[in-house]
């Protein structure tokens, strides 16, 4: 199991960009200043790729962190969180 | 801690939580009628604060209300911080609800309303880790579980009595008044103030969480709890494990299965307003009892298995399910039998100075099907036909719509069913999900360290079911629940992740 948690890292750290790369495309897909929904809506995907860019950064470091084989061990007690 | 005062511990708190979803979403079930009043079309910079209003509120404030509350109360504690969350909340809630329009006010009126739904979503950012925290650090061992699925069921009873206060307004005065400028829009803005009141009447008589006064007394609190939550390797991979393997997926749960549903029955499947509203009551009603069985259940056998067994159901179930409800809602041409009785009423309106007219017809209409056609709904079918002047035998029909529809008692009964199965699914990720953020992280940076993964998982995740559903049935026009897709998607990969690297075990002391 820890072979797979630690190679399942690679694909974390690749959907980080692929989120943003994504919502990106899409954005440029859908802008439309005379359209009415809200997909056509700038402000609304300015708002949504910011708020989604640090989740993309945070699934690729939880990748990195599984690559390195830090979730081998989960901590048992406090003490092993806030080292 | 004596059952009376635990009991005193779990009423405080849920009644303050409770009372903060159902002001949060007051405002989005009013949604239209506070667009009319404050957010005039035509007018660029209302419709940037209405986008504003909406959007930022949940997927901006609330994360930031996570951290600036969730440091407040790693700091100074759990009792004031959630004080004063429920403070702002009530205040905003019942300030909003005396603004004055736009039509007496001008731009003034958008500018406060977005001022306050703001502060709304910050206080909501800050008020769910505070109640989880403080009632999880007052319970037993064995039994924190069970005490926190208390707290687990105060956004759906929020949501409940949310519905509940909208309809029996809406119900008692005609449709004119409910939206005029002072109307009867305002009443469930108005009473959350009363519940407010009672609510810091009875959280100002609790005491301080005995871990957190322990921690003070021995002055062993965070410096900086933004800091050691986020920049300390050994925490900061707790909090990304509980986004991506649990939360991301239950808050995608949690939305589809109460808010995308009453959504798909009302527009989807265009029935009454009245009936799709009290089939999420029924539903919600009887499905209430089970965060509490889950949160108990929990306690004996771990928290994780319930949580992606509620995830995979929903990834499995989706599509069959919203499909039912479509197929059984659709006015077929075969498979059943339709009557169509003289239309009941029509409008001739003036289109344009050339003379075209609208004609809009509504008529009442029956379909039904299965043995003794106990599958049946009644409905208005709807057409707006273009009458030109120059050639009145030129006309340009328009597609019927069914809408209002019926539904029949066993149909109704059935939609009940189904609504109760997606609210189970939520119950199962919902209920044990506060104990199992607790055991995550240490006392001193407690609320910041839950109260973030929660909010993005909730209010991101969860609240852009709608925005990228509406996405994929823009992309993918010929599959009418392509829009499911995505929280299948997110439950999916979350189940994947919370499956492969988290851990069943309970974790006996949280005094750490």
């Amino acid at each position: 199991m820890n072979a797979v948690k630690k190679y399942l890292g690679i694909i974390w750290l690749l959907l980080g960009p692929a989120v943003i790369f994504f919502l990106v495309y899409g954005a440029i897909q859908n802008i439309d200043p005379t359209g009415t929904k809200d997909i056509n809506n700038p402000i609304i995907w300015i708002i949504i790729i910011a708020i989604f860019t640090p989740i993309a950064i945070g699934i690729m470091i939880f990748g990195w962190y599984a690559l390195k084989g830090d979730y081998k061990h989960l901590p048992e007690s406090s003490a092993e969180v806030e080292d | 801690m004596k059952p009376t005062s635990i009991r005193s511990v779990i009423a405080a708190s849920s009644v303050g939580t409770m009372i903060e979803w159902y002001d949060f979403y007051i405002f989005g079930m009013l949604a239209k009628t506070i667009s009319t009043q404050f957010f005039p079309e035509g007018n660029p910079t209302a419709a940037l604060l209405s986008t504003l209003a909406i959007f930022a509120a949940g997927f901006i404030v609330r994360p930031f209300g996570a951290l600036v509350f969730g440091r407040l109360g790693d700091l100074i504690g759990r009792k004031y911080t959630f004080l004063l969350t429920l403070i702002l909340m009530g205040g905003s809630t019942f300030l909003i609800g005396l603004v004055p329009g736009y039509q007496s006010i001008g731009i003034a009126a958008p500018i406060l309303v977005l001022l306050l739904r703001l502060l709304q979503g910050l206080a909501l950012g800050g008020e769910y880790g505070g109640a989880a925290t403080y009632v999880a650090e007052h319970a037993p061992v064995g039994k924190r579980g069970f005490y926190t699925s208390w707290i687990q069921t105060t956004a759906t009873l929020g949501l409940f009595v949310a519905l509940g206060m909208i309809m029996l307004v809406k119900l008692n005065m005609p449709d004119a008044d409910f939206n005029a400028e002072w109307g009867g829009w305002r009443y469930p803005f108005w009473v959350s103030i009363l519940l407010v009141g009672i609510s810091i009447y009875i959280r100002l008589k609790m005491k301080e969480s005995p871990l957190f006064a322990k921690l003070k007394d021995e002055g062993k609190t965070s410096v900086n709890p933004l800091k050691e939550s986020f920049s300390h390797k050994g925490n900061f991979k707790m909090v990304l494990l509980a986004l991506f393997g649990a939360v991301m997926g239950q808050g995608v749960i949690w939305y589809t299965g109460q808010f995308y549903a009453q959504n798909f029955l009302e527009t989807k499947c265009n029935i009454e307003f009245e009936q799709s509203r009290t089939i999420m009551l029924w539903a919600i009603a009887f499905a209430t009892p089970f965060f509490v069985l889950f949160g108990w259940l929990s306690d004996k056998i771990g928290r994780k298995w319930i949580m992606m067994v509620g995830m995979l159901l929903g990834v499995l179930t989706y599509r069959p399910i919203f499909n039912i409800f479509l197929s059984d809602t659709t006015v077929a041409a075969s498979g059943g039998k339709i009557s169509n009785p003289p239309p009941l009423s029509t409008k001739k309106t003036k289109l344009n100075e050339k003379g075209d007219s609208l004609f809009t017809t509504t008529e009442p209409g029956y379909f039904g099907w299965g043995e003794n056609l106990n599958g049946h709904f009644e409905y208005s079918v709807l057409k707006n036909d273009t009458l030109h002047s120059k050639n009145t035998k030129a006309i340009t029909y328009s597609e019927e719509s069914y809408i209002d529809k019926k539904l029949g008692l066993k149909l109704y009964v059935k939609f009940i069913a189904l609504v109760f199965l997606l609210i189970l699914f939520v119950t199962m990720v919902y209920g044990p999900i506060a104990a199992f953020l607790v055991e995550m992280f240490p006392t001193k940076i407690r609320y910041t360290s839950m109260s973030l993964p929660y909010h993005i998982g909730n209010g991101v995740f969860g609240g852009l079911v709608p925005f990228i559903g509406l996405l994929l049935t823009t992309t993918f026009t010929k599959d009418p629940l392509v829009g499911l897709w995505y929280p299948i998607g997110v439950a999916a990969l979350c189940f994947i992740i919370g499956t492969i690297y988290l851990t069943n075990k309970i974790d006996k002391d949280v005094t750490d």
